[in-house]
């Protein structure tokens, strides 16, 4: 009865093209499988970059859930990395504990830390949230700065053991980045998981339309505190995974360079989409490599790469594979 | 038993009184649409019933319990649902997924059951998207089910606002200017899908200015302006009304009245900016 509303079907084209977007789709993680699996052949210091951009990768995730599904913005993240980081450190190297113990107990202090920061500061929106959350990574940065009886400081903390499982340590390069695209995995199968669910719905219902989520009985605050909760654990167990990988951590590890980093590889990968954090992490570790051989250019060829991302995929990389802009 | 009362409902923002000592009762059954000039209050007293603004004074009443001053989602959760004059869809959505959202209420996973997806949120998972499949063939969407929110036309668009709104299962539905930028064809399928809904036996409040879907449409006509309610009651008795002709009709009350008729239209002018 109501037909006279419908007067365009896009049905029909869509599906003759229903297999290839499913295979074009795929492309972003053959690539991604291609650089990783060179990386564990290889070895060496082409292992090491993809180490790092794994462990980046999995903090990108985080930062998605909260930016890219929920529309807010952080740039604080890094507080909850140190807050990870700094527990495994210190909890290992100091006090002996299991990797996996001390990796816990920095996800549970962080996730701590983010409720209580959180509740007060996601009251505020837009711009204000933004300056609210930077001012949270700079209090942090400052306290492993500052409480040198349990940070050392500038000097930082060395002599943390690689993780593993009681005697089950794991020390080689492969078997490292196996671990670490693992947990990279995880992440995006739950970023996947999460964005097809209730709760997906309802940070894109905030993210959208916080009015009409209200409308649809959706506590929007509760979500919001949610999301940020989730990105905060996201980015413990990456500042976790740097501590054993790299065996130290110092203030400036999770400085503010991090959340530009983590930012740039967030929008050249692809926000709210399912690869962005990885492609993104990739490219962007992978980038500066490729322009080593310009020396003293490498910089600027890196800083122009970026630019023309920006330009020719201003959604990012992983979007111009997917159709609707939904890898 | 009525589903909705508002009792002596007033709000004022800084000197404006927007609504000004309003009460009415909405029966259970039926139709009702709330008429009047530009900037009479209409969507004020809206954002009033469902706990956007809170009132200055007065009480709102839904189903016997008062609800005045409770949170939106509160009052979302208590049966009362809107939707908004300028169409506010979830853009990075599909349609489809909008109409699940919908569904928010009437379901109760979390992150546990998105990340583990245990039996009972896949059956959940199901029932959620059989009833936002069943919607969209209610309201005549089913083709488009797939497609991105945006990419419908404007009329479509505010079918998927209802559709979503209806996924909540609201007792009471509130329709703010549903049949807004629709072409005569498109209101008139607008109104029988209003009446569809009433019958089902949710009570149906609407803000209209289109008075040929408010004539086909309302059992009831609640007529406001100036933040007061002037009229009430059928379609025939507040269309002859003088109270209602005066305010609602104007412009062309204005030519006959005169001078009198330009006064009050720069007043209106004045008080809403």
């Amino acid at each position: 009865m109501t037909n006279s509303l419908s007067t365009t079907s896009p049905e029909a084209p869509r599906r003759s093209l229903a297999v290839r977007p499913a295979l074009i789709a795929g492309l972003p993680w053959l690539a991604l499988a291609v650089v990783f699996g060179y990386a564990v052949v290889v070895g060496g210091y082409p292992a090491t970059v993809v180490s790092f951009a794994l462990i980046y990768a999995v903090f990108v995730s985080g930062l998605n859930l909260f930016m890219g599904l929920a529309n807010q913005v952080s740039f604080g993240q890094n507080a909850f990395a140190a807050i990870g980081g700094y527990a495994s450190a210190i909890l290992t190297a100091t006090y002996g504990f299991e990797p996996l113990l001390a990796m816990l107990a920095g996800l549970v202090a962080s996730i701590g830390c983010a409720a209580l920061i959180g509740y007060p500061t996601l009251r505020l929106k837009g711009h204000y949230l933004a300056m609210g959350t930077l001012a949270i990574g700079l209090i942090v940065y400052e306290i492993t700065v500052e409480w040198q009886s349990l940070t050392q400081g500038y000097l930082g903390i060395s002599g943390i053991p690689p993780i593993g499982i009681g005697p089950y340590e794991v020390l080689s390069d492969r078997g490292q980045l196996i671990l670490l695209a693992v947990v990279a995995l995880a992440a995006a199968l739950a970023t996947a998981r999460i964005r097809a669910s209730r709760l997906g719905r309802a940070l894109a219902a905030l993210a959208g339309s916080e009015d009409a989520a209200l409308a649809l009985g959706i506590d929007v605050t509760r979500y919001k505190f949610l999301a940020f909760l989730m990105a905060a654990g996201f980015a413990s167990i990456s500042g976790s995974l740097f501590a054993h990988v790299v065996g130290f951590v110092s203030p400036e590890v999770f400085g503010l360079h991090l959340v530009i980093l983590t930012f740039t590889m967030l929008y050249v990968g692809g926000i709210g989409t399912i690869a962005g954090p990885l492609v993104g992490a990739f490219v962007v570790s992978l980038l500066p490599e490729m322009f080593r051989g310009f020396k003293d250019y490498q910089d600027l060829a890196y800083g122009a790469a970026l630019i023309l991302l920006l330009i020719y995929a201003p959604r990012g990389l992983s979007t111009l594979f997917a159709a609707r802009g939904r890898a | 038993m009525s589903r909705l009362s508002l009792k002596n409902v007033s709000k004022s923002f800084g000197g404006l009184v927007a609504v000004d000592d309003v009460s009415f009762d909405i029966v259970e059954r039926g139709v009702t649409a709330i008429i009047g000039p530009n900037g009479a209050g209409k969507t004020t007293l809206f954002s009033l019933i469902s706990g956007f603004l809170r009132p200055s004074l007065g009480k709102v009443v839904f189903e016997g319990e008062d609800i005045t001053g409770l949170a939106p989602q509160l009052v979302a959760k208590r049966g009362v649902v809107r939707t908004f004059q300028l169409v506010k869809l979830f853009a990075e959505l599909s349609v489809l997924d909008n109409v699940k959202v919908g569904r928010h209420l009437h379901a109760s996973g979390g992150l546990v059951a998105a990340l583990l997806r245990p039996p009972a949120a896949r059956r959940e998972e199901r029932e959620v998207e059989a009833k936002a499949r069943e919607l969209l063939a209610f309201v005549g969407l089913v083709a488009q089910a797939e497609a991105p929110a945006t990419s419908l036309g404007y009329g479509q668009q505010r079918l998927l606002e209802m559709a979503r709104a209806l996924a909540a299962e609201p007792r009471l539905l509130l329709l703010d200017e549903p049949a807004a930028g629709l072409d005569a064809a498109e209101s008139a399928a607008l109104s029988r899908l209003i009446r569809s809904v009433a019958e089902g036996g949710t009570t149906v409040l609407l803000i209209e200015h289109d008075m040929t879907l408010v004539m086909n449409t309302a059992d009831h006509v609640i007529v406001v302006d100036f933040g007061r309610k002037i009229a009430e009651g059928s379609p025939e008795a507040v269309r002859r009304d003088p109270a209602v002709i005066a305010a609602y009709l104007g412009s062309a009350h204005q030519a006959r009245a005169g001078e009198q008729g330009v006064q009050a239209a720069r007043v209106a002018e004045a008080g809403r900016g």
